[in-house]
């Protein structure tokens, strides 16, 4: 998460908003983590309401029910990068977004999750879903707080790898004999 | 630090510094001759190697635009990223997963022992397996590889644990951790495995066999070395007997250098390699540089391949340890009965959740993927590495319409997968996914091919110079004193992990460049 306090120069300058959000799995395992229940993403092109928008649609092409919104934020902030660095990027995001609300016949957001999932499908070749997807993929999944949630340990040279922390920890199934596996350690 | 003046023409120029540059530029400076290694990309180390997949790949891999086209569902769904190597010091020995295996003897001889297979131009090499066994020998020794100069045999992770489980259930009898460039025990000056799991990222401990920091530093040592880094050979020029006499190259700022040289050789890997052979076409070469045969470009092999991916209903945590923790090797001799010629092995591969997002289906979104991301830590993974068939169709070209920050053609990728390859591949499927279900796989997936990391055969070794672009000693036909140094002089890709091969092979070259240069042969 940006700090968005530290960042205030930056934050009056550009004509981006703000995402915000709360933590809604109390036990879950970025919640046990985070300073506190609330959380706040600055955008630095994209308005609040394109950006909360955008979130949403992610959710429902990347759906993991028990995913915080603070993980999705992370794809919002890889589409608002793209907008910032490529002018024709803002115009394809509204495009898209205007052209669901179109096949809603009024406000896609409003929409029941079954029927906002088959208005996607109807879309899924359009640049605006290409780009959505594609830039989605690589920032959703590739963050601290998505390895959390996935219960990928991540980064391991700094705790000295695996070989102490349970790389060949399975139970669940008999040890390969020491001729196929041999111990670590003479 | 030693440097050359770009006039010196005594120097060996070696275009590419991963495991055929790197490793010759070593063996030649050790004998005393002086070596100008270019490399494309920059100097990292262990270091600043980092433990976070898509951040890495920035750091190491070659990302230069490359365009695609044929059958090969690369084309789809990575149509400007046909190869996942890299362009940094040390090249793709950086990337590499260090599984070590030696090709099998009737692998050299695949024309005679599969016969005239339609729609392949399968050739013999112009090497035997006795011919190369001394440096086989050699390059083990000098990477370290387990199981070989007693060295023990690295412990298996859990993915491997899943592994020889189910291949033991499904009656196979050659399941191992393998040979690995990977240090089981601290040896050479480089630490042992600590099971990071980062393989793929460049190994911060160090214990992979890299020639960033095992070949270089120690021709660095002998004095005889200039490393110049973010060096991007651009051509190749010629005197007027048709010798190769200089490469010009950009550095960093995009401003060319000519550096003179006695020798010249290309490890660029196949496909900068055939690339820069295509541009420095001239009017003696007008087809490119040794390229009198038309073969230059031909014959792209990139190993048939595929993973199986199984979910469990108890975790396994596959990201834990080495990547490729082990392997399967009872499907790699030849068996026709089977519906194919040639045969592939089955290795553990694991991937981070962001790379598991990118490459699990491409493209795909929705319930079903996504279930799969949820079910991450109950994976086990395996990659099939198989031979695929030589054809003359399958070849890098130069583009016509796409051009480099210098404004030279990018190398376009053509590859149709031979019914062979579909053949092997949709077995190794069915044996893969078998190997999962023996020991309770919930559902196991068929994940299509990455892009590629074992890109062979462009300039292939041939006896006759019709059939090829070098000789056995990856010596130019057409170009006495241009040599070919990576995986392009693969006449057949075997189905082995061709790094071990290139390193042999590199050494080889090595002898036979310093022989040719007392002799004055080259």
């Amino acid at each position: 998460m940006q700090d968005v306090t530290l960042n205030r120069r930056r934050f009056l300058q550009g004509s981006g908003g703000l995402l915000l959000g709360t933590l809604i799995f109390g036990s879950g395992p970025i919640a046990l983590l985070a300073p506190s229940r609330s959380w706040a993403m600055e955008m630095n092109t994209l308005s609040s309401d394109v950006a909360a928008k955008l979130l949403l649609v992610i959710r429902r092409v990347y759906p993991h029910d028990r995913m915080e919104d603070a993980v999705y934020a992370f794809a919002v902030k890889a589409l608002d990068e793209r907008a910032s660095t490529d002018p024709s990027v803002l115009p394809l995001l509204d495009k898209g977004l205007s052209d669901l609300d179109r096949l809603a016949g009024g406000n896609w957001t409003s929409l029941d999750e079954t029927r906002q999932v088959a208005l996607l499908e109807e879309i899924q070749h359009s640049d605006f879903f290409i780009l959505l997807r594609s830039t989605s993929v690589n920032s959703l999944y590739s963050n601290e707080l998505a390895y959390q949630h996935f219960g990928y340990e991540g980064a391991s040279f700094s705790k000295g790898g695996y070989l102490m922390r349970g790389f060949n920890d399975l139970k669940w199934l008999p040890a390969a004999p020491a001729e196929a596996s041999p111990s670590a350690f003479s | 630090m030693t440097t050359y003046s770009f006039d010196d023409d005594s120097v060996v120029v070696i275009i590419g510094s991963g495991a055929g540059g790197g490793t010759l530029a070593n063996e030649l400076c050790q004998k005393g001759i002086p070596v100008v290694l270019l490399e494309a990309g920059e100097r990292q180390s262990s270091a600043t190697f980092i433990n976070d997949e898509w951040p890495s790949f920035q750091q190491l891999s070659w990302g230069d635009t490359r365009t695609t086209s044929g059958t090969w569902q690369i084309a789809r769904d990575f149509p400007n990223l046909p190869a996942w190597i890299c362009k940094t010091v040390g090249g793709t020995t950086t990337h590499w997963a260090g599984a070590s295996i030696r090709l099998q003897d009737h692998e050299f001889r695949a024309r005679q022992t599969y016969g005239d297979v339609k729609g392949a131009s399968l050739l013999d090499w112009p090497l035997t397996l006795t011919e190369l066994e001394p440096y086989y020998a050699r390059a083990e020794d000098k990477m370290g590889v387990t199981r070989t100069n007693d060295i023990p045999g690295l412990p298996g992770n859990n993915n491997f644990q899943v592994m020889y489980n189910g291949a033991m259930k499904l009656g196979y009898k050659h399941c191992s951790t393998g040979r690995m460039a990977i240090n089981s025990r601290a040896r050479a000056g480089r630490a042992q495995c600590m099971q990071l799991g980062f393989c793929f990222q460049g190994c911060k401990m160090g214990a992979k066999w890299s020639t960033l920091y095992t070949e270089i530093p120690a021709a660095e040592a002998t004095g005889k070395l200039e490393l110049r880094t973010q060096a991007h050979a651009v051509r190749i020029e010629h005197d007027a007997k048709g010798r190769a006499s200089a490469v010009v190259y950009a550095d960093a700022k995009g401003e060319l250098h000519r550096q003179k040289g006695r020798i010249i050789a290309i490890a660029g890997n196949a496909i900068e390699t055939p690339r820069l052979l295509l541009s420095s076409s001239s009017t003696l070469f007008p087809h490119g540089l040794a390229n009198g045969s038309g073969m230059v470009g031909k014959h792209y092999m990139r190993h048939t391949t595929g993973s199986v991916f199984a979910e469990f209903s108890d975790p396994v945590h596959f990201y834990r340890g080495t990547i490729m923790a082990g392997l399967i090797s009872d499907e790699v001799h030849f068996n026709p009965d089977r519906g194919f010629v040639g045969g592939y092995e089955m290795e553990t591969v694991s991937l981070g959740p962001s790379f598991m997002a990118a490459f699990f289906n491409p493209g795909a979104w929705g319930k079903d993927f996504t279930r799969v991301m949820d079910n991450y830590t109950h994976l086990a993974g395996m990659w099939i590495v198989g031979e695929d068939m030589p054809r003359e169709s399958n070849r890098i070209t130069l583009s016509n319409d796409t051009k480099d920050r210098l404004g030279i053609p990018v190398a376009n990728v053509h590859y149709d997968d031979h019914p062979n390859d579909i053949a092997m591949r949709e077995h190794a499927f069915k044996q893969g996914s078998a190997v999962y279900e023996a020991v309770g796989a919930l559902k196991t997936h068929r994940v299509p091919p990455y892009p590629s990391t074992h890109n062979l055969g462009t300039c292939r070794m041939s006896l006759k110079e019709a059939d090829g672009v070098c000789n056995k000693h990856g010596q130019c036909h057409e170009v006495p004193n241009l040599f070919i140094s990576d995986g392009s002089q693969f006449t057949t890709s075997g189905a082995e992990n061709p790094t071990l091969t290139i390193v042999s092979l590199a050494i080889r070259q090595a002898d036979y460049i310093a022989e040719s240069l007392k002799t004055k042969a080259a």
